[in-house]
Parts: structure tokens; sequence; C-alpha cells
């Protein structure tokens, strides 16, 4: 079915003559074959968005519907690689046009030649639903890949076979109850557009352990949570996505890089092959998936790139892993509507974004979740989706940043000052929240005790009392505040400089685990208790219970190592409080 | 055979439609020929059926609908480059205007480039060496890196590009560099500045200037940087040369394209610049880079002026989402005659870590770093306490941080637009003044290099 192209305005083409063609297919258009999906059809006019450059191409071209919507290929070799915004390997694209995307290159997601070793889990005659596992593949040495029956297949088991085969040959051959054999490989396809399913959903309850103090103590988030990272640049927005990228918890990785700068995907790439899996020692890149849509790749495919990574994410948890999707940054994806829907002419919304842009984004956030996995054997899964958004000039109050905050559980507030102050990472614990405290209490209560979430709480309300304080000493100065107050705001200092700030450029402090997380807060925390006994024995000489040599080895504290630190913390614990009742000793004696 | 129209519809400077055309396409490039013969240059924008919108490069005047001629070229906007560019003045479409030959073209490329593979990028990580303490000891340039600076009217981002341009190298390296200045709607005088500053220091024999003036056409100026960049790329990853390229001044750019987005009345974004601004000025930064397997590299210093010095303008806003950090000059500094008037703690460079330490410039950079930033952050806060409640109302440490500050600013950041500071001299001015503070207030560098570079006190 082939239509003829009558308008081309940017990343927009029209074309006649299409009555045939379904919205949402995707097309080729022109000569050179480029990708486009239809958006809107009038009688036999599609609008068309082309994901790659339409220069040159003009009315006349030809348009070629495919008959089916955007989709990605699933199966062994997603891992390990980066794709661009509709699923096209960067690797071998290079490898077919050079050094630049050049258009209408045409190759397929998953590489047709390569073999992987297919190990048969199910038997002949198995009754079999979709989601049952057929069969396992070694992907890469992080994760067993899982080799499911697709969706809307139900059957016996007629054959299987085990050994090495690439991705399209038949693995095994599935008889519908009407008696219809389905061949079956390893390779299936999914609309990109259209969430997959699953059992049911559940309200997530664990943690994801990130490794980062300010996440995993103050503002947590769930596995198969929502949470969004905005804050303006230069806030270090990416290198908190990059850090959980690389240590959370989670078995699999979808990096979702949207509209932002070439060379973060790359040092993405050279990076992660070489760090190593705290947890089990492998390297990162094993777990992870790369979507690449970088601010010069043609705007369309930006928009498409969500949708990829979220769908790949899904296909990962349907085989009951813990998947997280990282998307820097979902302003950018709205841009990219914004862009479209001003060349469709739509009646736009607030400040030009289209009117459903809040809807869309729902949408997407919405796909997370803990859920029990199609297939009979009752496994769950999880998908986390972090997404970074960019608000212009730092403000909040802009469409995007709003919609999202109506969706999202946990809110880092990024914060420019802090970022001047070299305060990494800069998120605002005053401004921040995490909607999940109540649900995980009960998990963090039952790993490490009720003292962990007491600490918190200290600690929060020193902050906050700090945030008060700190206005009085603006008006009056210091010596205005009583010595209770006094230490108040040193506590608060040592917990904003010795235990929130993390320096993720250095390998001892770079990630941090729950023990060591802590026993840190506890330390800051004892002195303060210390030094309040201090005080209530008539203790006056402030600066002396400030300056106690112990406080340089607390703030150094974090950067112990995550095999000793308890040893460490219990010597610093000990000196302190000799140094303190040492101070108070030397009161008396004056 | 390429047809000729004479059927234009109707002009709006800067649009013009010309119907019943024929095989046009989307961005190709046309030259409309006046009654007189004079030839101007137009680009596609749109085609929808068989009337075509078209943008003029230059003014419509004098342009008659029923005499004029239209002619589609059948490709975009082509340069054509050449190893001869080094040392010629071009303007702003790309054609010489020194009074030399015509350009022996090697190739002509398309000027809108492809985008990089993501894949084939290599990884800025080269140290460029500038002489200047605040950008490499603070906000450290590394090759393949576009860096901007946020300027304001009136202050001096001339001559702070021209130092760069003039002392950057890259230690104990001697591959070939070369220099590609765009100026983009910026006056005469300041553009004579930077020409006469390569002239004086020779580096004019290694460089490409392309000019649109404050009094070219404004549109132009949507062609300018791209020509610019196309030129860079030529130079950088066929030549294998260290391009550095230097566009002033972006905001007139964005204003250009604003002005083509209202004749073409699409829905305007914040402060009427077009929605698609980021996508935009991506496609000029985006250009810097490394490619693996080549010798060269395309590093970028666009500058632009904030209008009423506001960083969450869009431009400057837009620009800092894509480049890799960003310089800020201050007005206050400016006034307190601290030159160059970097303004240190906003200011960043994203790609500094992988440029800075052991075998690139020395162990203890990257704590000293955050440790000068951290002391002058605390030193400006204590400094503004003083002026609400006076210096008693400071603590000791305060007082001292104060002192840092001032120092700092006084000795490490007002360095002239001449000094030429090698980075030991840089680290070493910043141990200096770290010393000024007490011991255990340097929490951020680790205590062997405290003992090894910490100077004693007198």
């Amino acid at each position: 079915m082939s239509g003829i192209i009558t308008k081309v305005s940017g990343p927009l083409v029209v074309a006649k003559g299409l009555a045939d063609a379904n919205v949402s297919d995707v097309v080729r258009v022109g000569s050179n074959r480029l990708i486009g999906e239809i958006l809107n059809m009038t009688g036999d006019t599609a609008s068309i968005q082309v994901y790659e450059e339409t220069s040159g191409l003009g009315p006349g071209a030809e348009v070629v519907t495919t008959g089916m919507p955007l989709s990605v290929e699933l199966g062994p070799g997603m891992l390990n690689n980066i794709y661009d915004g509709i699923q096209r390997p960067l690797p071998e694209m290079r490898a077919i046009a050079g050094d630049s995307i050049t258009r209408g290159i045409s190759v397929s997601a998953l590489n047709r030649e390569k073999k992987w070793d297919f190990v048969p889990v199910a038997k002949v005659g198995d009754k079999l639903e979709a989601g049952d596992v057929l069969g396992t593949v070694q992907e890469t040495t992080a994760i067993l890949h899982k080799i499911m029956v697709p969706n809307g297949l139900k059957g016996e088991l007629v054959s299987i076979r085990g050994g090495s085969f690439t991705v399209d040959e038949t693995v095994a051959v599935l008889c519908d109850e009407k008696g219809k054999e389905h061949e079956l490989s390893m390779l299936q396809r999914w609309s990109v557009r259209v969430p997959r399913p699953y059992q049911r959903k559940f309200v997530p309850a664990r943690p994801m352990n990130s490794g980062q103090r300010i996440i995993d103590t103050m503002f947590p988030i769930a596995k198969g949570g929502t949470a969004a990272v905005p804050g303006p640049f230069g806030s270090g927005k990416t290198v908190v996505q990059h850090q959980l990228a690389k240590w959370s918890d989670v078995d699999v990785v979808v990096y979702i890089g949207c509209g932002e700068r070439g060379n973060e995907m790359t040092d993405v790439l050279m990076e992660f092959p070489e760090l190593k899996d705290p947890r089990n020692g492998e390297p990162l890149m094993k777990r992870t998936v790369l979507i690449a849509n970088t601010s010069d790749m043609p705007v369309a495919a930006r928009e498409a790139s969500i949708y990829t990574g979220i769908t790949i994410a899904e296909y990962f948890r349907d085989m009951g892993y813990d998947v997280a999707v990282l998307a820097d940054s979902t302003s950018r994806w709205a841009e990219a509507l914004r862009e479209m829907s001003g060349r469709l002419e739509e009646m736009p919304g607030e400040e030009g974004y289209p009117a459903y842009l809040a809807s869309r984004l729902s949408q997407f956030y919405e796909r997370a979740g803990v859920v029990e996995c199609m297939g009979q054997d009752q496994r769950r899964g999880s998908v986390t989706a972090i997404g970074a958004v960019s608000p212009p000039g730092g403000d909040i109050s802009e469409p995007v940043s709003q919609a999202t905050m109506r969706i999202v559980k946990v809110f880092w507030a990024l914060d420019s000052s802090l970022a001047y102050a070299r305060h990494f990472p800069a998120i605002n614990w005053l401004t921040s929240y995490s909607l999940y405290l109540d649900n995980l209490r009960e998990w963090y209560t039952e790993q490490f005790g009720e003292q962990y979430m007491k600490n918190r709480e200290s600690a929060m309300a020193i902050l906050q009392e700090e945030s008060e304080l700190q206005e009085i000493v603006r008006l009056v100065g210091q010596d205005a505040l009583s010595p209770n107050d006094r230490l108040t705001m040193e506590t608060a200092k040592m917990i904003r400089e010795d235990f929130l700030q993390q320096n993720a450029f250095v390998d001892e402090d770079a990630y941090s685990s729950y023990g060591k997380q802590y026993r840190l807060l506890d330390l800051v925390l004892r002195y303060d208790g210390y030094c309040r006994e201090a005080l209530a024995k008539g203790c006056t000489n402030m600066d002396a219970l400030f300056t106690i040599d112990a406080r340089e080895r607390i703030g150094r504290a974090k950067m112990a190592d995550a095999n000793t630190y308890e040893k460490d913390y219990d010597a610093i614990d000990a000196e302190m409080k000799q140094e303190i009742a040492d101070v108070v000793a030397g009161g008396e004696d004056e | 055979m390429i047809k000729e129209y004479k059927t234009i519809k109707q002009i709006a400077s800067p649009l013009m439609v010309v119907e019943h055309v024929e095989g046009v396409t989307y961005d190709e490039l046309g030259e409309i020929e006046l009654p007189n013969g004079e030839v101007r240059r137009c680009k596609v924008l749109e085609v929808d059926g068989d009337s075509a919108v078209v943008q003029l490069f230059e003014s419509a005047q004098g342009i008659n609908l029923a005499d004029s001629k239209v002619r589609f070229l059948g490709h975009p906007q082509q340069l054509a480059v050449s190893g001869d560019m080094l040392g010629r003045v071009f303007n702003g479409m790309g054609s010489p205007i020194d009074g030399g030959p015509e350009l022996l073209a090697d190739k002509r490329m398309d000027i809108n480039g492809l985008p990089m593979n993501p894949a084939a990028r290599a990884y800025p990580a080269e140290f460029i060496q500038t002489g200047v303490s605040t950008i490499d000891g603070l906000n450290t340039l590394v090759r393949g890196q576009k860096l901007p600076i946020f300027s304001g009217s009136g202050l001096p981002h001339a001559a702070l590009a021209a130092q760069i341009a003039r002392q950057a190298r890259v230690l104990g390296d001697n591959e070939t560099f070369a220099v590609v200045f765009a100026a983009i709607g910026i006056t005469f005088e300041e553009s004579e500045y930077f020409i006469n500053d390569f002239r004086r220091t020779g580096a004019i024999e290694r460089t490409v200037v392309f000019s649109n003036l404050a009094n070219d056409p404004a549109v132009e100026r949507i062609a300018t940087p791209r020509v610019a960049l196309t030129a860079a790329e030529y130079l950088a990853f066929e030549k294998d040369m260290q391009v550095l390229v230097i566009l002033t001044d972006i905001t007139n750019y964005a204003e250009a394209l604003r002005e083509v987005s209202a004749a073409k009345k699409e829905v305007p974004g914040r402060r009427g610049y077009p929605g698609y601004l980021y996508t935009d000025l991506a496609t000029l930064y985006e250009r810097a880079g490394r490619r693996q397997g080549k010798k060269g590299s395309i590093t970028m210093i666009p500058i632009l002026t904030m209008p009423e010095d506001d960083k969450t303008h869009p431009i400057p806003d837009l620009t800092g989402y894509i480049t890799e950090g960003q310089i800020i000059l201050s007005r206050d500094l400016f006034r307190k005659g601290i030159v160059p008037p970097v303004d240190v703690l906003p200011s960043l460079s994203r790609l500094k870590d992988k440029g800075i330490g052991v075998g690139k410039t020395r162990e203890d950079h990257a704590g000293t770093m955050n440790q000068l930033f951290a002391a002058y952050s605390r030193g400006k806060d204590a400094k503004e306490l003083m002026t609400i409640l006076g210096e008693a109302a400071l603590s000791e440490d305060d007082k001292l941080f104060a002192k840092f500050a001032d120092e700092f600013e006084k000795r490490y950041v007002s360095q002239g637009n001449t000094t030429n500071r090698t980075i030991q001299e840089t680290l070493d001015l910043g141990w200096e003044l770290l010393s000024i503070l007490p011991r255990r207030e340097l929490k951020r560098i680790k205590p062997e290099f405290i003992d090894k570079y910490l100077p004693s006190k007198k």
C-alpha cells in the first residue's frame, strides 16, 4: 500500500492515498526509505512524523506503510548494547555508515547471525500459557535471559530443542487449543505504545538500594516506584542519574539519554564496562541497555525513545527481574511532543505544550510498578521509573515539572545554590520528599531495627531547625543563640557536610552500604548527644567542643573502607566521648 | 536542467511564497535573480503541494514579484572547503571577502552536518592549559569540550576569549592547531579586536574568519555558525587539526531565529523564541567533540550576552543544558576591577574530572579544586553576614574564610589578560591561599596531599 507526499514541514510529512493504512502504523518515506509513524488520518490523507532528517524530501515522493505499529524486537542481545530512539543498534550503524548518522539506514535491532545457547526448561507435553518460561539463555555473565511464551498464546508444547541458535530460528512448537501449531523462536515483537500485560500489581514495599546516602536514608525510593529529579543546569541531574544507574540493586538498568549530550552517552559507554557491580563483581555494562537520542539527533525519535526504553524494561520485568528505567531528560521528550504538536497545528495548552502532555506523562510513569508476571509460576518483577526534569531557569512552576510532580512519589529537588557551594549530590533536604517512607518503614525496621528510622527523623528535625535558626542568625548574629541552638547549628552542619555530601568521583565514597549509612549518621548524632550531655553538665566552652580532634576524623569517616568501617567508627566514637569528657573536666578545672 | 519560476506569490520578509513549483524538496537551497541581474539566496522551509515557503537570507528589497526569477538548486546549502581556508576571511555565507582569490574547493560539504553517532565519539579527556587560573584550576577545559562564556553587555568577554585563543595549548604536544572564528551579528569594532589580536600574535595564519557583522542581513546569521562549524569539521576530521571554534554572539543568532519563526507565525515558546530553540542550538553545539580513530578535535567556546545578566533567560538557559559547563562573568567583580571577572561559583566544567589528576595535571588537583570552591563559597557567605552585622558577629573561623575570599579574588581570579600561568603555578597559588585556613577545615583534600603540598605558615 503506498501513498504520495503532498507536504513537508520539518519532521512532519503529509501524504495522501493511504486509505488502507492504520493510525500508528510505521511507514517508509521517500527514496531513502526514512522511518516514520502515522499520527493522524483525514480521509486518505495521513500526517506522519518522520524519525529521521527530512532534508531533500518533497511532494510526489512515495510513502509505503508497513502495516505494523512502532515495535521493538525483544530477545537475547539487548544487554550491553546501545540503541537509537527507535531501537537501531548504534555500533552497527557506525559499521555501515561511519561516524555520522546518515539517513535510511536499515538494520535489525537484534543480531540475526549471532548464535545463543538455548537451554530448554519446559518439557514436551507441558501445558503452557503466555509468559511461561520455555528455556533460558545466558545472555551476559550477569543476566540469565528467560525465553517466554509470547502473549496471546496458550497450548501444549509439541517439541522443544536445546542448542545453539540464532534469535529467529525455531526452538519450540506449541499447539494451541484449536490444534494449530505455532513455531516459537527466541524473538518477540511488541508495540512500544502498549504496556506489556501482567497478572496483577502490588504496592511497592521494598526499597531500591542506591548507595547514595541522601536517597537511601533520607528520601528512599521503592522498587517499582516512580521518582523525578528536577533541577536547573549544572545542579548535577546527570550525575545523580549515572549514580543510580551504577549502584542501584536492580537486575537490569535501561538508561534513556533523551535529547541530552552526546558525550554523556559516550561517558556511560566507556565507563560502565570498567565499573564492577558492588554486589556480584560483574561489569555494570552487562546488565545495562542504553537508548541514546542525543540532542543533535532527529527530534521525532526523541518522542519514541522513552517508549522504546520502557517496553524493553517491561520485557525484563516479565522474566521476574527488578528493572530500573532512567530517563534523562523527560523535559526534552515533552519538547519533542510540543514541536510535533505545533507542526500539526493543534490548539496549544500551557506554554505551547499540547493539552495531552500530562496524560502522556502519567501513562509513562504508570508503566512502572511491582507486578506478578504473566505465566503460571507467580514470579514477581518490578520496573522503577526515574525521570530527570530540566525546568527552564530552574523554575519548577512550568508545565512539565508540575505534571510530573502530580504523578511521581519521590521528588529529589536539585538546588543550584548547593551546587555552587559544591555540595553534591545537590539534593535539597528541605524541599525534597518521598511518599514511600510509610510503606518502607517496616522493611527498614525489620532489617536494621527501629533506630534507623528514628535517626532519620532526628536528622531531618535538626536540619529543619537549622533553617529556622539561620533566619535568626542572619538578623541578629550567632551570639544571640543559646548554647543548645548553637549545637543544633553545628550538628546540622555535620549532617550536611559529613553525611549528606557524597563524592561520586571518589571510589571509597561513591557507594555507601545501608550499614555504613546507618553507622555514619549514628556517629554524627552521637556526637550531638555527648555534647548535649556536656552542656547539661554546665560546660560552656563551645569552641572547645566544636574543635575536638575527633571532629576531623568524623569529617573523613565517610571515606572509611567498606569492610572495616565498623571498627573505625567504634574507635571514633570512643575518642570523641573521651575528648568531650576532657573538655567538660577542663572547664571545671578553670 | 534547473527550472526557473516567475511565480512568486507573496513576499513578507524574510519569507517568500513561490507557487506552481515541481520537484522542490524540504531544506533545498534556491537563488532569486532580480530584474537587474543581482542574485540572492534562499532556502525552502516548507513545501505544500505545489507551493513552497522559502526563507530569504538577504533583504527582500528590490524583489519584484512579476519579474524576479527563482531557481532551486537541488541540494541544501553547501560550503566549499579546502586547507587553503586558513588565513582567509569569509562572509557569513562562506564567500571570501578579503579580496583574495576564490577558494579552490577540495570538496563541498552540507552546512547542516550530520548528527555524530554517540558510539563513534571519543570522550574528551585531554587537559587544555589556557593559562587562566579560574579555568585551568577550577573549571578545566578539555579537548573536544563545548564551554560557553556567559557574559553581559559591557563585560570583557572578548578579552577573555582572545586570551584563551592565544594561550591555549595541550601539554607536551606539537599537533597543528587552528582557530575558526565566527562573528555573528557583532560590531565591526568587536570583530576587529579579535582579528587584530590574531594578527598581532601571528595566529591569523592559522585562523579562518567568518564574518556576519551587525549591519549584514540578520537572517544570514542562521547560516553563519553552521558554515563555520562545517569548516571546523573539515579541518578537524579530515586535516587532523586541533580546532578551537569561537562563536560570538549566540544571542544574535537566537534573535535571528526568532525573527524567522515569528514570520512563519509559529506558536512561540518562552519570550517569543521558537519552541525548537533547544533542538536548534543543540545541532550547533553538539558538533564539538572528538571521534574515535581521528586525531583532530573541535573545542568550542560560544560567547553569549545574557539580556539583563539574567541566567534564566532562554538563550543562556538552554545553552547551559546542552553545553558541558559554562564560564560566567560577573558585573560585580568587573566593577571591583577584577580581570578577568570570572564568577567562580556558578561557573562549571562538566568534563573537568576526566581531564585532571595524575598524569594529566597533578594528583592534588581534584581535592584542592573542591576545597577552593567550598572555601570561597563559605567566605562569601561570611562576608555577606559581615556587611549586615559587622565583623564582630563572625566566628574566628569565619573571619579567616572572609579573608580567604578577598585574597582569592585578588590573587587567584584577578590575573589580568596577559598573565599566562602554568597549571603548576595555578595549583601552587591555590595551596598558598588555602594555607590561610585552619588545617582541620581542609576536609576535601586527602591528608597525604595536605602534608605534601600545604606550605608551612609563616
